[in-house]
Parts: C-alpha cells; sequence; structure tokens
C-alpha cells in the first residue's frame, strides 16, 4: 500500500533522530504484574445489552510501557476502570503480580490502591472543587504512611513532588484546583504519583484535554517519573502516533477486542487488522494531503 | 462560599421569598415582647368584630370633657339607624307610591331619606292603607318604632347611676360629654377581633404562625435527613442496598402520602397527638421524593473522576459520601429542605382542616385555627372573616415566600434557568 511505504519511511526517518528509550528491552523476561485471561464487561440498560469489553487477554510486565490504542468507545476506559478495581469484571480474571486479584473487601481495596494509581482524561473534572491543593497532596503522604510526619518534613516533600513537575508549591499551596490551568492541574496530578510512587500508573489519555504545547510537557514528565520509578504505565490513547513513539508495547482496541498487539514497530510497519491501518492512515501528517479514504463511512453512519 | 451567597442574595425571587419569610419570623419571634397575652385565653364570648373595645363600666369614673362636635346628632342617627333600616324605609315609601329614585341608603343621602321620610310617614294613615309589604300588624309596629328613633331628639341628656344602695348618685350625661380613651381603665384593641372561643385572633395567629412554622421545620428536617440518607446510600452504594431501599421508597410512592398520614393519625387518638408528634408523623411520610432525586443525583455523581480519584486515595464511604458527593448537591438539598418545610406546613393544616390536628387544648396551629373557623360557622352563619381570612392569607404568604425562595435558588444553581 502507497501510505503505509509511506509511513515506514517516516517513521525510519524518526527512528534515527529519537531516543526510544526502553523500546528495544524484551520485557517478556520481567515478572508479570498485571493480566487477564478472558476479562469481559457487559452492560445491560433494561432489554439492551452493550459489551464494553469482550474477553480481552493481556499480559503486562514489570517496568513496561503499554499503550492501549482505539477511538472513542472502543472500551478502553472501561477496560482501565476495570483494571484499577473501580468496575467489577463481568466476567474473565485478572491477575495481580501473578496471583488473581483479590479485591473483595475495603481494606484490600486500599492495598490494592498502594500499588496501581492513575490519571484521569479530565483534569477539570478529577479534583473535588471543595478541597485546596495542599489536602490532594497531604491525602498521597497519609496512603503512603506518613500521617504522623511533621509538618515541616510533609511540606517538603510537597515541595519536592511540585518541583518535579515544575509548580511551585509555595504559589499553589492554599489556592483550589479550578484556579490553576489545565496543563497545571495535569502536572499537579503527576506530582500527586511522585508522592505515591506506584508500581503501576494508569494513564487515561492524561493529554486529550490539554493544549499541544502543554502536551509535550506532561508526556516528558511522566517518563521521566517512569525512568526514575521504573513503574509500569499503561497509557491508554486514541493517539496512534503518540502511542508509537513513547511505547514498549501496543495493543489496538477495537469494539471491546484487542485485534493485534506487540511491539510498536511490528504493529506500525506491518499492520494486519484492517483497523490498524485505518488507524494509522487517519493520522494528518504534515507536507502531505490528509487521505480520507479509508474513513468506514457506513460504520459511522450506522 | 462568599461568591455563592451574594449570587443568591442578588436573585430578586429568592431576596423578596427571602424578605417576607423573615418578616413573618421576626413578627412571630418579636410580638411575644409587646403583647403578654395567652393566646389561648378566652376573652369574651363568640366572635367579636375588629375594633378597640372600652368598657362601659369604667367611662363613668373617667373625668368628662366638654366637646361640641358639629356632626355629633348626625353621627349618632346614622349609627342608630342603620342600613337595613333605611332600606326598610325606601320600601315604605315606594310602597306608598313616592318616587324615591333619588334616594338611598348611603349615608349623603341619609338626611334627604329623613326628610322624604317625616313627610309622608303618618301613622294613622299606615295603619287605614294597609301599604302593600307592610299590611301586618307587626310591619305596621317596626315602622312606627323606627319613626320613634327618628324622632328622638339626640342631643337630649340622660342619666348614670353611679354606685348600689343609698349611695347610689344619679348624674345626667350631656350629649356633649365625652370621655377620654387613655383615662378609661379597661379598654382592648383587638385589630382581628375574637374567634368563636373570644381568643384575641391576633395573638393566637402569630402563636399559630410560630407553631407551624415549628412544625415545618421539623417535618422538613426529618423528611430530608431521611430521604438524605437513603438517597446517598441507595445511590452511592447501589447493587442489593438500591434495591432494598429504592423497593421501601416505591411502596411509599404506592400508597398515598396523605392517606398513610390519616391513618397513623387517627389511630394515635387526639390526647397523644402533640405538635411533635404531629411533625415527626409529616416527616416521617414525606421523605420519598427527596430519597428519590437524591439517589438519582448521586448516581449520576458516582462515577465522575473526583469520586474515582478520592477512592484510588483510599478513603472510605463515609468521607466519600459527605466530602465528595454531599457537597455537589448541596444546594439541591437546601432546595429540597425549603420544599419540605413548605409542604409540612400545608400538610398540618390539612390534616387540623380534617379535625386530625394535634391536641387543641395546649397550642394553636394555622390549622387548628381553620378548623375552629369551620366548626363554628366563621363563614358561613356568623360572617366572621377576621376568624379565617387572614389564616388563609398567612399559610398562603408562608408557602409563597418558601416556594419564591427556592425558585430563587434554582435560578443562582441551575444555569439553563438564568435569564
Amino acid at each position: 500500500m502507497k501510505t503505509n511505504e509511506k509511513n515506514k519511511a517516516v517513521i525510519e526517518d524518526t527512528r534515527e533522530s529519537v531516543s526510544f528509550g526502553t523500546r528495544d528491552k524484551d520485557f517478556s523476561k520481567e515478572p508479570l504484574c498485571l493480566s487477564g485471561r478472558g476479562v469481559t464487561r457487559v452492560f445491560q440498560t433494561g432489554k439492551v445489552t452493550t459489551v464494553a469489553v469482550d474477553h480481552v487477554d493481556f499480559d503486562f510486565h514489570k517496568g513496561e510501557l503499554i499503550s492501549i490504542v482505539g477511538e472513542s468507545g472502543s472500551g478502553k476506559t472501561t477496560l482501565s476502570k476495570m483494571l484499577l478495581g473501580l468496575l467489577e469484571p463481568t466476567d474473565g480474571e485478572i491477575m495481580f503480580q501473578g496471583k488473581p486479584r483479590d479485591i473483595s473487601t475495603g481494606a484490600k481495596k486500599r492495598e490494592y490502591w498502594k500499588g496501581i494509581q492513575a490519571i484521569f482524561q479530565d483534569p477539570f473534572s478529577s479534583y473535588n472543587v471543595f478541597h485546596k491543593i495542599d489536602s490532594v497532596l497531604l491525602d498521597c503522604i497519609d496512603m503512603r504512611g506518613g500521617r504522623n510526619l511533621p509538618k515541616e518534613k510533609k511540606i517538603e516533600m510537597m515541595t519536592e513532588a511540585c518541583s518535579f513537575v515544575n509548580l511551585k508549591f509555595a504559589e499553589l499551596t492554599n489556592k483550589y484546583p479550578f484556579e490553576l490551568s489545565g496543563g497545571q492541574m495535569q502536572r499537579l496530578m503527576i506530582a500527586r504519583i511522585f508522592l505515591l510512587k506506584p508500581n503501576i500508573l494508569l494513564a487515561d489519555e492524561p493529554t486529550s484535554m490539554i493544549d499541544a504545547c502543554s502536551r509535550a510537557t506532561i508526556l516528558d514528565m511522566l517518563l521521566k517519573l517512569r525512568d526514575e520509578t521504573g513503574m509500569t504505565v499503561i497509557f491508554i490513547t486514541h493517539d496512534i502516533g503518540l502511542a508509537y513513539y513513547i511505547s514498549d508495547s501496543v495493543y489496538i482496541m477495537e469494539h471491546g477486542k484487542f485485534v493485534e498487539s506487540g511491539k510498536p514497530d511490528k504493529v506500525m510497519l506491518e499492520p494486519e487488522a484492517a483497523y490498524t491501518k485505518r488507524l494509522i492512515s487517519d493520522v494528518p501528517k504534515i507536507h502531505e494531503p490528509w487521505d480520507l479514504s479509508t474513513v468506514d463511512l457506513l460504520n459511522y453512519q450506522s | 462560599m462568599k461568591h455563592t451567597l451574594r449570587n443568591v442574595f442578588h436573585s430578586p425571587r429568592f431576596l423578596v421569598g427571602f424578605i417576607i419569610f423573615m418578616s413573618i419570623l421576626l413578627t412571630v419571634l418579636i410580638y411575644p415582647w409587646f403583647v403578654h397575652r395567652d393566646p389561648l385565653q378566652g376573652l369574651g364570648k363568640g366572635f367579636l368584630e375588629p375594633g378597640t373595645y372600652v368598657s362601659v363600666y369604667d367611662t363613668n369614673n373617667a373625668g368628662t370633657y366638654r366637646v361640641e362636635l358639629p356632626e355629633a346628632n348626625e353621627n349618632r342617627l346614622e349609627s342608630t339607624i342603620p342600613v337595613k333600616d333605611r332600606q326598610t324605609m325606601l320600601d315604605f315609601l315606594k310602597a306608598k307610591g313616592v318616587d324615591v329614585s333619588a334616594l338611598d341608603t348611603s349615608n349623603e343621602k341619609f338626611h334627604e331619606l329623613i326628610e322624604v321620610w317625616k313627610e309622608n310617614y303618618d301613622e294613622a294613615d299606615a295603619k287605614k292603607n294597609k301599604y302593600e309589604g307592610f299590611a301586618t300588624q307587626a310591619k305596621r309596629n317596626e315602622l312606627r318604632r323606627l319613626n320613634n328613633r327618628l324622632s328622638e331628639d339626640t342631643s337630649a341628656a340622660m342619666s348614670v347611676t353611679k354606685g348600689e344602695g343609698d349611695s347610689a348618685t344619679t348624674t345626667a350625661v350631656a350629649g356633649s360629654d365625652y370621655v377620654k380613651v387613655d383615662e378609661v381603665a379597661n379598654s382592648i384593641n383587638l385589630p382581628l377581633g375574637t374567634d368563636n372561643f373570644g381568643r384575641d385572633t391576633l395573638t393566637e395567629l402569630v402563636k399559630a404562625t410560630g407553631i407551624s412554622l415549628l412544625v415545618g421545620l421539623i417535618a422538613g428536617s426529618i423528611a430530608t435527613v431521611l430521604g438524605l440518607l437513603v438517597g446517598l446510600l441507595a445511590g452511592y452504594v447501589g447493587g442489593l442496598l438500591d434495591d432494598i431501599l429504592m423497593f421501601i421508597a416505591n411502596i411509599f410512592t404506592v400508597i398515598p402520602g396523605f392517606v398513610l398520614l390519616i391513618l397513623i393519625y387517627s389511630a394515635l387518638g387526639a390526647e397523644s397527638r402533640g405538635i411533635v408528634t404531629c411533625a415527626v408523623i409529616i416527616g416521617i411520610t414525606s421523605w420519598v421524593w427527596t430519597a428519590r432525586s437524591v439517589r438519582s443525583q448521586v448516581i449520576s455523581l458516582r462515577n465522575r473522576d473526583h469520586v474515582n480519584l478520592s477512592k484510588l486515595s483510599g478513603h472510605s464511604l463515609f468521607r466519600i459520601v459527605t466530602t465528595d458527593i454531599l457537597p455537589y448537591i448541596a444546594s439541591y438539598v437546601v432546595m429540597a429542605f425549603i420544599l419540605q418545610v413548605s409542604s409540612g406546613i400545608l400538610a398540618e393544616a390539612q390534616l387540623s382542616m380534617l379535625g386530625l390536628g394535634p391536641n387543641p387544648n395546649e397550642l394553636p396551629t394555622l390549622g387548628l385555627m381553620m378548623n375552629w373557623a369551620k366548626l363554628f360557622g366563621a363563614y358561613t352563619s356568623s360572617n366572621a372573616w377576621w376568624a379565617y381570612f387572614p389564616v388563609i392569607l398567612m399559610i398562603a404568604l408562608i408557602s409563597f415566600s418558601l416556594n419564591l425562595m427556592n425558585t430563587g435558588l434554582d435560578q443562582v444553581f441551575n444555569p439553563t434557568l438564568r435569564d
């Protein structure tokens, strides 16, 4: 295919100029931290049944950066909520660190959430507007068992976390989240993760509501944080280009199913599924007319 | 918070409602400082019209002053010959064939009427001719008495006897003798008259308003707290608990609340029905719609990211509900509370109207006052408007002001309703 050839050429060009971090590392030898077999979620409203996630299998290894790519409504967010334990799967099993995940009680859930944390899509709705920024960060210190630390130590930790994401704690203290810009809010979310240092971070389209300039900063900070802590990052996005640049492995999701998965080079350069090909061709490229011929009009009409 | 309050008080509807409600509340609180009368104390027998009542006995002991009012005679005539008698005079003149088209029963035409009457009325003539409508002896006697009253010299002196037995002295009272109202030992101002028991209606009304507000407040608080608890739990926890709670709520919805209220109420018996019992029963039969609407609000909130983030931060269910959900629905709950207070007051009035109100020997309520007015014929036989109309007006004002406050708040908190 003509477009594919071009893509290949562009990607080859970029490969030479961009550092890909852990791209070439073989993560399959690392221990499993999160895996699932036949994970399914069905929503039922009256007689209408919607299968949001349909028997997906996955293996996420320690330290890996995984991207789950798909268009809106493909079930990415439902899957991420199940991974976080905010939603129960209707069917299937999720394994946490090799053992079946048990989050049946409140205490077990709290323990699980010490190991897995999230950054949500919309920074404007992620904060409780009635709470000050300090309380968001103090919660994280409490969760790491720092409840009884002296006040100065807590402030020092919060200042450190804020400076990691280029924010000044002295300017933020006693402010409410809605007084910040979207980019600042999302950076504060990363500061939160910095304090919590979870083993797994689930980032659900963390840059989709942010303008392009702030987006780069936020991605940069996320990757920096990952390099420092060695945590596993599950990156959920609709932007296949972004996924290609940052991931160690990519899962392509369509209508609740994984249609393709593997190393980003393999998935992008030799896409097998028609859906992947479409996703790739849908990305607008500079110096080239946008090819809209692959857009599945019939699918959208239905 | 400060900003929200400022917005709320900038809403004209809320402000008007708030001012009306606060004036009612302040009246209820301040009135007892000035009038120390027991609201249930009977002052006389039956309905007394609104006005100032002066003791006849005490006017004798007050000093007399000489005042020459030019229209004194006229005024006396007007008060001795009421409209009903003037109509009789007109009817007689008409029957006799006199042209009365220029006359009527008004005060302005009264003197002309007397003139025409004096020209045409003659006792012997009335007896002989038996005019239509005045053929019977009784009717002719009525005319004669009327004529006598008209001919009396109202400026003539009358005598008043003071004291009893031998020490009694008789003094002549001239038409120009006056007493100063301040000097009369006993006088009472009844701006709204008295009810059938002879109780001062205004004092009773103020007390009843206070009690009714209290009933509404207790009933509204119970309904809101219950509804809030059920709604929060059902909405946030969901699953089986939601099913059970909504099942109970559905049962309450299916059974008409008012019928349930009447049944519980009549089962209790009049003596055991205090004000608080009344309020509690109204409260526990009206929480359902608060619960339903809180539940639906919570369901839409529980999947928001800030709630998810709070869960991920390891917060307990209690903390999430109180800090991440409750503040978001607080404005709604305040609005629901205002409506519950309003409907609590109305429910009490309805129950009491049916004779199922709180024990009538303890305290008055607006509903009880309506019930008494109905039982003793204030709006049928006695035509005592002062015994029921101010009560209706008060009930209407309270619910109007509360509803106005509610719509005002709705406008502030619901951006789609803003102008």
